[in-house]
């Protein structure tokens, strides 16, 4: 009797409810993260066991990898302070003119401008591919060649100078996803007499209404938005090795840290030095995220 | 009354809205304008995708494209079959367990009231930032040490742990399902059990629907699995199997228009799903701000 009652508390526990999610979260989540801290103190060629070597791996990115310090470090924070701000507040602007129109065409406005994000990466690449093509069958040099008489098509993927540009674009394009929903709807969702007092309490400028009531009245929206962002900016690994038609880009033009560490972890099967660049990175995504939380959070 | 000078939510069309229609009008088209490119390349016959000057509407569209798709992959050895099958298996798979495991846990960081709760719904917060991009490597060997590497569960498993998932539905349940209807249940006699799926369930069904699609475009779209944590062709995915068909030859105009075909198929489950279900989206989004 007093055996099947414990059993059947055990069977209302609370803790069995998030067992499933918490075993998978460790699997795939938390125990990489600390492999990675892990092999990052180590020599590993996936074959041998791997070895300690202390520092040295960290010691060696920072003091002799010129691809890491010179392209793919400032490649990273370039990107993500373009990025990452510009497709924020371009997603702010948009759901607050979309939530200013009526119902029917705010939503086929959002379908249009939300459908990039789910078109995924390799979709992403290929149309711009095509768009940015190098010959005179590219969309964009047969219009030059039209229309401004340029004498022979740019080399738009196979220039350095152009292909980072490009993907700033391309990643823009795409970056309309969940952080927008969330900030359309929590627009959509503000007290309408929030407005109507501050109108009787003298508020007449748009942007005093934007700065007092809509960004205050969707903190958290906002924050869920950065966040959003934040991670989309970091996915965008491999986007110019796609778009330059695959390898290595030409002059490492884009090339982000997480290209860099999937570069030696399955082109080279360096999995200790992987593993360190890959915890510089996740060092710098949660720096971004602490920026992020400082800005919108409620309490810093 | 005073009049505010904005209004959200308009009813009807005011002419003080035309600048919002030009400009969204003119961002839509730079927005939309590559994906209706796609349609209409993946119908364009073989005169046309070489054209020039190039042509971004088709002329005469033909479906050459698509069974040239089907060709190429009985060429490859693996009827293009096998492929949609795993990709069918294995996204219909981390829908239906995620959804189930994400449930589970928002319902208990939500509801129930355990110690340690402070601090899981924390590190669920924080984990929101994670960017599993980034950990591919060691994610990569822990399948192969769990025993799961070329099998269908490598496409399965690391796609389960959805923080934004958890999140989603745990805010929704904060703000949807009444405290005071789970107390009034539990007093008739209820477990966690019975209120969880009789009575929180019900009650978030805009969240659950918001996961399951997230669900299914993380799912469908992911060549991780394939390009990582299986190195058998016949496991391999429909994602996998269309960026090799773009790959295939290098040059970009020879693949295109089967490229297109390819990219179109992936795309349109996607699109109409978010269509048909943008209602239930929005609702859930309402409730994701991050307190």
């Amino acid at each position: 009797m007093m055996k099947s009652k414990g059993f059947k508390r055990l069977l209302q526990s609370p803790y069995l409810f998030i067992a499933p999610y918490a075993i998978l979260f460790i699997l795939v989540i938390a125990l990489p993260v600390l492999v990675a801290m892990g092999l990052s103190f180590t020599s590993f060629n996936t074959i041998e066991t791997p070895t300690f070597i202390g520092l040295k791996n960290y010691v060696d990115i920072f003091t002799g990898d010129t691809v890491f310090l010179q392209n793919a470090v400032s490649n990273t924070i370039l990107f993500s302070v373009v990025v990452g701000p510009i497709g924020y507040m371009m997603a702010f602007f948009l759901a607050w003119m979309l939530a200013q129109v009526p119902h029917k065409a705010r939503t086929i406005y959002a379908v249009i401008i939300y459908s990039p994000s789910i078109t995924g990466p390799i979709m992403m690449a290929f149309v711009w591919r095509i768009i940015f093509s190098g010959d005179e069958t590219g969309y964009i040099n047969s219009m030059l060649i039209n229309m401004f008489s340029i004498d022979s098509p740019i080399q738009f993927l196979q220039d350095a100078d152009y292909l980072f540009p490009i993907m700033i674009i391309v990643s823009l394009w795409g970056s309309m996803g969940l952080g927008f929903l969330a900030m359309l709807a929590g627009i959509l969702n503000i007290d309408r007499s929030l407005y109507e007092a501050a109108a009787i309490d003298g508020m007449r400028n748009r942007w005093q209404e934007i700065f007092y009531i809509t960004i205050p009245s969707i903190k958290p929206q906002m924050l869920f938005g950065a966040v959003m962002s934040i991670i989309g900016t970091f996915n965008a690994a491999g986007l110019a090795s796609a778009l330059s038609g695959g390898g290595t880009p030409p002059q490492y033009a884009g090339w982000l840290i997480v290209d860099h560490a999937n570069d030696f972890g399955f082109t080279r099967f360096e999995m200790g030095y992987a593993s360190a660049v890959t915890v510089i990175l996740l060092v710098i995504v949660l720096l971004f995220n602490k920026i992020a939380y400082r800005l919108f959070g409620e309490r810093g | 009354m005073a009049k505010s000078g904005i209004t959200f939510n308009p009813d009807r069309f005011h002419k003080n809205q035309w600048r919002f229609h030009a400009f969204l009008i003119v961002l839509s088209l730079f927005m939309g304008s590559p994906i209706v490119f796609i349609f209409n390349h993946a119908f364009k016959p073989f005169s046309e995708l070489f054209a020039y000057p190039p042509t971004f509407f088709v002329r005469r569209p033909t479906t050459e494209n698509f069974s040239r798709l089907i060709r190429f992959s009985s060429e490859s050895g693996i009827p293009i079959s096998r492929y949609i099958f795993n990709s069918v298996i294995t996204t219909a798979a981390v829908i239906v367990a995620s959804l189930i495991i994400s449930s589970l846990a928002a319902f208990a960081l939500s509801k129930l009231e355990f110690k340690g709760k402070i601090v899981l719904n924390k590190i669920n917060t924080y984990s929101l930032m994670f960017v599993p991009i980034a950990v591919m490597i060691p994610r990569f060997l822990v399948l192969i040490n769990i025993g799961i590497y070329n099998t269908y569960f490598a496409h399965i498993i690391p796609l389960l742990a959805m923080p934004v998932g958890i999140f989603l539905i745990k805010q929704f349940m904060d703000t949807s399902v009444p405290k005071e209807l789970i107390e009034a249940a539990k007093i008739d006699g209820a477990g966690n059990w019975r209120v969880y799926w009789s009575i929180a369930l019900p009650l978030v069904k805009p969240a659950i629907v918001t996961v399951a699609i997230l669900a299914f475009q993380i799912a469908w779209a992911n060549t991780e699995g394939s390009n990582l944590f299986v190195d058998k062709e016949s496991l391999r995915t429909l994602p996998f199997y269309m960026s090799t068909v773009i790959s295939q030859q290098g040059n970009i105009v020879v693949t295109a228009g089967v490229g297109a075909a390819a990219q179109l198929i992936m795309f349109i489950p996607n699109i109409i799903i978010f269509i048909i279900m943008q209602n239930k989206v929005m609702a859930s989004m309402a409730h994701s701000g991050i307190k």
